[in-house]
């Protein structure tokens, strides 16, 4: 705490606007970017549309570095960044660009000929998210990418379809312009930051030790990286919490390591860097990160947020469940490790005690043999919240014989829960038609869902069943099968 | 992509998709035009009601609301909250000088609930404060006490408790009963339509700025700017002359700006009068979606009779749509639903009545189609019932029954149908769709996959043209020319994103024969245009275009005398003088041409007047509502769509694989423009049928609040394969240059999408099994259909 004290320079936000150095020394530090930009930089093109991340009218990019080190222009939704999260990095908004000769950047040129704008309330977002999307050399020639990278910006006015003309034109075109340049430059500073102001304290570590420290002093700190769902406490509920500690600047618990046995996930892995990274190595699991929200959200939600947030519809839970993940916890004290299915204990609650921080998860590394597929349905494709979710992971033996059933499910009871009643049917059985038939059966054993808004019991019962039979049916063709380009369901129809 | 092109809409494209280089046509009328503010919504620059920059001393306003569906106020105090730093007041009805009521048509919607409220989320007073802050902090220390009463929540208990807002509403033609009694096939049943929030990105917004005399300006994302105006004139207790409205342009409306600005605006300008300071009320998403009306929900009871060959003998309907706790403008909505339960049928028998209920929810209002979609959604819902249970093609059924030579060519309302382009639409989209190789592949599809069917339907629109209150078909026009050739364009119509500005620039150009980039489309303003309709109805284009045409021309005849001096041609040829591409000539000398410019120097110089205004109004328009019977629309407008979808038998998830659209827009004023509102158009009534669902609890309490619940079409729902097609040769006459209306009627071509479903429903199970398939048809209701098929 001490160096903390002694450099002024962590105990005010700095960082780069538009190309100018900004620096805020007494604003709350949950004011939001969105916000600080309208309210108090009069930078009015970056709209509110709902202050909850589910329309990205606020769309403005950030740079930031991977894992791999690489820096990338990244869509984020500036109504749920707190200030502190974007210490020491590089925020463009719409305003910025037009060049200094009145020049329209590609994005906006492509947008305005397409008649991508009609009320043009969405645009400035949507030119954001294109912003870059043009920057993002793996979007040629992959549609589904396109949705991906758009699926966060409602627009009410123009049924899309001059929006993907648009995006058709700009995407991956990776021209070297300033912004490609700036990204080079734009190197990465440090996030430390200790504020204090309006009362409220936020303190952003950036070594593992500095963290227990802080924790020391703020034992009743919460802890955020960023801040897809903290975020709605104060734009939805006007909270201010009074003390949050975020885990962003902290670099080891951002790291993607393999070994030959297993995978180990960083807590504060982006969905966005997990997905890019789980394509080759875990299939079932991205086909869960693709549905898992906008890019936008992708961008700033993290593994560890997800799982800590211990919804029961949390979208990661039920995949890592089935993978047989486990979690790292990590304490001054030291680190213990806990099967991802005992780490939920309750509605929204986990096994983490104060000052522990979930560091980490291991996932083994399926055969190559092993079915695993994941499910996600909900009422919209995409940015949308599971009715039921499902991660499954069947290995067979001998004779076609069960070996491993890891049944997981998301949206049918109080916590991320695995179906063991139906996975002890599957087990030492025949993987057959009428295992699945018999097994099924089983699940109103192991669940009792609800109703609400999102599905009746009835419903969600009915599809549980349902996705166990379509597993079964799409694992016949691929054993981890990727989605493809335009699916229908969670469960692809494949053309006969 | 060179940069000048894109500065103004000028120098415009033909491709309708793709607006590529092309040498400046004469005239920009009927091009293919970029957007007029398409830059500026990609800039940024663009601005909307709340970007404005604040003035000095603004302050900012929380409406209180009521936590109950149904209660009495027994008890307000808000001594404590009047005590909180930074607030400026607390004001309820008792602070109205004017009349506590909003309501557009009848007062039956008090600005603040006085001793009773009736919705979740009504308003009951406003805080005005230096700070949101400061308002949610003397919100708290409101002190309101209710005694809840019971609360009617959905049609059937409306129906139930025999709570209406209306008297019924009944169109009559033959003896339907007995029409009935001698079908062959006898359909009955009921078809329930819901709600849909509109989610206008820009969510309701007014800037109220007091100024001298008394008088406010307001500033305010409206569609119906004169209507707010003489609401707040009345709450106000003031002249009109007082109040200025100015729409700066608004981020989507839909019908959601075109009666429900109105009450915000006047808490706003209430408030800047007392306080004599700048007020600004802003609502954010979740107050706006608890606060504000939505599509009207209804239930109708049919009672259809077949012929086996698929032709419609009778048809009785009883409509109810849920109006929420006031009146708005429902009983015009129901009436447009009832114009609209013919679609493009003859219905030989009829007896259609219709109702309006009032519920304990907030007040439902105008919304794209204003009431034909619903009514619409009926009678196809019945067509594709009576193609199911007669086992014919759907498609060859629908065209059996459209309008066609006397005596099948009049309506329910006994208007005659003229300039049907139904047969011809129909015919040419089957073709372009490849409707019936597309149909037999499905069946093979359907035959083998194991847990997919896919399902193809096509469906028409017959949409009537004109607000259905005859007198309201009026508009006004102001046009400016000053001495340098350059205009400023007023007009009644209000810019929400449909491109009005862009066409009514198009034709003020047009006429003018300057280019679009010398006409300067001027914020909508009360004073510039007075006594203006919604911009609604689809009418926009229509009225305003015609009025900015007349004051073009009063122009022209103004200059066609300074011209015919500078050209030495006798002043009796004076009407010979042409005006094109700027610039003016006489139609036998066209190289002895002046540009424009120099021409209006000249009558400025000889002190000829510069403006002049334009006036339309529709002629030859009535409906007497007592014997439903008149002539209540100008014209119709045709559409018709073919939709593919496939739908996953596992969790009733599905896809639209492709859409083909052949629409009518006459002679289109901008092709891109008319082709970006039926594509918008379209998905928006997808949205409505499908995933959009609007849920109130038992109590009236919104679950559905903000878009984390409510699901409007995202990026992926858009089918990849879209096919918009506007018909050739349509010209229509007697509306302004060969155009028709084109704002609602392509979100009825998404009835497609739903006729579609129930096809591939009725793959799962054996023909003739009855579908019920609710709307809208969500995963869950899609599931519970196929489960209902797959039982029989």
């Amino acid at each position: 705490m001490e160096t903390a004290r002694s450099n002024p320079k962590v105990n005010r936000l700095r960082f780069t606007l538009n190309g100018r150095q900004v620096e805020e020394a007494r604003l709350s530090p949950t004011t939001t970017l969105l916000r600080y930009l309208r309210d108090k930089l009069q930078l009015t093109g970056t709209k509110e549309g709902c202050a909850e991340g589910d329309c990205g009218a606020c769309t403005v990019a950030i740079a930031e570095s991977g894992p791999d080190g690489r820096p990338q222009w990244r869509a984020v939704n500036a109504c749920l960044i707190l200030l502190p999260m974007v210490q020491g990095k590089t925020v463009v908004t719409v305003e910025a660009l037009r060049g200094e000769d009145g020049a329209y950047h590609p994005a906006q040129e492509a947008m305005a000929r397409a008649l991508g704008s009609q009320c043009g309330y969405c645009t400035p977002g949507i030119v954001m998210s294109l912003f870059e999307a043009t920057y993002r050399e793996d979007l040629k020639d992959r549609p589904w990418k396109l949705d991906d990278q758009l699926c966060g910006n409602l627009c009410r006015c123009t049924g899309y379809r001059p929006i993907r003309e648009a995006a058709d034109r700009v995407a991956g075109s990776c021209p070297a312009d300033r912004f490609a340049q700036g990204l080079a430059q734009a190197a990465p500073q440090s996030m430390e930051l200790r504020l204090e102001a309006e009362g409220q304290k936020f303190f952003t570590p950036v070594r593992i030790g500095a963290l227990w420290d802080v924790l020391d002093f703020v034992p009743e700190a919460r802890f955020v990286v960023g801040g897809t769902d903290l975020s709605l406490e104060v734009t939805k509920k006007f909270a201010r919490p009074p003390v949050l500690v975020s885990l962003e600047g902290i670099a080891e618990l951002r790291e993607l390591k393999e070994t030959e046995g297993a995978f180990r996930i960083g807590a504060t892995v982006t969905i966005s860097e997990l997905e890019a990274w789980a394509e080759s190595r875990l299939p079932s699991l991205a086909r869960m990160v693709r549905y898992f929200g906008a890019r936008q959200i992708k961008h700033r939600g993290t593994v560890g947020g997800n799982l800590c947030n211990a919804s029961p519809i949390g979208d990661l839970a039920p995949a890592l469940m089935s993978l047989g993940a486990t979690a790292v916890l990590v304490s001054r004290a030291g680190e213990r490790k806990v099967p991802l299915d005992a780490f939920f204990v309750g509605y929204r609650k986990t096994a983490l005690q104060p000052k522990e921080i979930l560091a980490a998860i291991e996932v083994p590394r399926p055969g190559p043999e092993a079915r695993a597929v994941c499910y996600k349905v909900s009422k919209r494709r995409e940015l949308d919240i599971s009715t039921v979710s499902a991660g499954f992971l069947v290995e067979v033996g001998a004779d076609e014989l069960v070996i491993r059933a890891q049944l997981a499910f998301g949206g049918m009871a109080a916590t991320p829960k695995r179906a063991l009643k139906t996975e002890a049917a599957l087990l030492g059985q025949k993987w057959a038609a009428a295992t699945v038939e018999a097994a099924a059966l089983k699940l109103a054993e192991d669940f009792t869902p609800l109703s609400d808004h999102r599905g009746s019991a009835a419903y969600r019962a009915r599809v549980a069943a349902n996705l166990l039979r379509g597993f079964f049916e799409e694992t016949r063709v691929h054993a981890q099968p990727t989605l493809t380009s335009r699916h229908t369901g969670t469960v692809q129809t494949y053309e006969l | 992509m060179a940069g000048p092109s894109l500065q103004h809409p000028s120098s415009t494209p033909p491709n309708p998709t793709e607006v590529a280089q092309l040498e400046e046509p004469l005239t920009p009328l009927h091009q293919p035009l970029l957007h007029e503010s398409g830059l500026k919504h990609t800039s940024g620059e663009a601005r909307y009601v709340d970007d404005l920059p604040s003035p000095p001393g603004m302050a900012l306003c929380l409406v209180l609301t009521s936590p109950h569906a149904h209660a009495r106020i027994t008890r307000r105090d808000a001594a404590k909250a009047r005590a909180v730093p930074g607030v400026h007041a607390i004001l309820f009805a008792e602070d109205v000088p004017g009349l506590n009521d909003v309501g557009p048509v009848i007062h039956d919607e008090p600005l603040f609930a006085v001793n009773e409220v009736q919705f979740m989320g009504q308003s009951v007073g406003v805080v005005v404060a230096e700070s949101y802050d400061a308002c949610r902090a003397a919100a708290k220390l409101v002190e309101v006490d209710y005694e809840p009463l019971p609360a009617i929540t959905t049609i059937d208990q409306a129906i139930a408790q025999g709570s209406w807002l209306s008297d019924p509403h009944v169109m009559k033609r033959g003896d339907v009963d007995a029409e009935l009694w001698k079908s062959e096939v006898k359909l009955s049943g009921e078809v329930r339509t819901g709600g849909q929030e509109h989610f206008y990105l820009e969510t309701q917004s007014t800037l109220a700025l007091p100024e001298e005399d008394g008088s406010v300006r307001l500033l305010c994302s409206t569609q119906h700017p004169s209507e707010v105006q003489a609401i707040v004139a009345h709450v106000l207790h003031v002249g009109r002359h007082l109040i200025t409205v100015e729409v700066p342009r608004m981020g989507g409306g839909f019908g959601g700006k075109e009666t429900q600005a109105a009450p915000f605006a006047a808490m706003a300008a209430l408030a800047a009068l007392k306080l004599k300071r700048p007020v600004k009320i802003w609502l954010n998403r979740d107050q706006d979606m608890a606060q504000t009306g939505k599509r009207h929900p209804f239930m109708t009871r049919y009672e259809a009779g077949f012929a086996r060959s698929g032709e419609l003998k009778a048809l009785k309907l009883e409509l109810f749509s849920d109006g929420g706790f006031s009146t708005d403008l429902s009983r015009a909505i129901l009436d447009r639903a009832m114009f609209h339960s013919d679609n493009a049928y003859y219905v030989p028998a009829l007896m259609f009545t219709g109702r309006v209920c009032k519920t304990h929810l907030p007040s439902n209002t105008a919304f794209r189609g204003f009431g034909g979609p619903q009514g619409m959604a009926v009678i196809e819902a019945i067509m594709s019932r009576a193609a199911e249970v007669l086992g014919l093609d759907p498609a060859e059924l629908r065209a059996k029954n459209f309008y066609d030579d006397a005596p099948r060519n009049v309506t329910p309302y006994f208007m005659e149908v003229k300039h049907d382009r139904m047969p011809r639409l129909w015919k040419e989209l089957l073709a372009s769709s490849d409707y019936l190789a597309r149909k037999s592949a499905i069946e093979s599809f359907n035959a083998s996959h194991p847990h997919a069917r896919r399902g193809l339907a096509i469906t028409p629109v017959k949409f009537g043209i004109s607000f259905t209150t005859s007198f309201l078909n009026q508009a006004g026009a102001l046009v400016v020319m000053y001495a340098d050739g350059t205009v400023q364009l007023n007009h009644g119509g209000t810019e929400m994103g449909q491109g009005l500005h862009t066409k009514m620039m198009a034709i003020c150009a047009h006429e003018l024969g300057i280019p679009p980039a010398s006409v300067r489309a001027m914020t909508t303003a009360t004073d510039k245009v007075p006594n203006t309709s919604a911009t609604a109805a689809s009418s926009g284009s229509d009225l305003n275009g015609a009025a900015v045409k007349v004051a073009c021309e009063t122009l022209r005849a103004r200059l066609q005398p300074v011209a015919a001096r500078l050209l030495g041609v006798p002043s009796e040829s004076a009407g010979d003088i042409l005006f094109a591409g700027g610039k003016v000539f006489l139609r036998t000398r066209p190289e002895l041409a002046l540009p424009f410019g120099k021409v209006t120097q000249e009558a400025y110089l000889s002190q000829v007047p510069m403006s002049a205004t334009g006036f339309y109004k529709t002629p030859d328009i009535s409906y007497d509502k007592s014997t439903g019977r008149g002539k209540p629309f100008h014209y119709f407008a045709y559409g018709a769509a073919v939709s593919e979808v496939e739908l996953s038998g596992l969790t009733g998830e599905h896809r639209v694989r492709r859409v083909d659209i052949l629409h009518d827009v006459g002679a289109s004023l901008v092709p891109t423009i008319d082709r970006g509102q039926v594509e918008g158009g379209f998905i928006q009534g997808v949205g409505w049928l499908t995933c959009e669902e609007v849920l109130f609890d038992a109590k009236g309490y919104l679950l559905t609040h903000s878009p984390d619940t409510y699901k409007i079409p995202a990026f992926g729902d858009a089918p990849l394969d879209f096919r918009v097609q506007l018909l050739e040769d349509a010209a229509q006459p007697d509306v302004i240059h060969g155009s028709k209306a084109v704002g609602e009627p392509p979100l009825m071509l998404a009835l497609s999408v739903v006729a579609a479903l129930r096809h591939a429903v009725t793959a799962f199970g054996r023909p003739g099994a009855h579908v019920d398939l609710k709307m809208p048809c969500t995963p869950e209701a899609l599931l519970n259909a196929i489960e209902a098929v797959r039982s029989v």
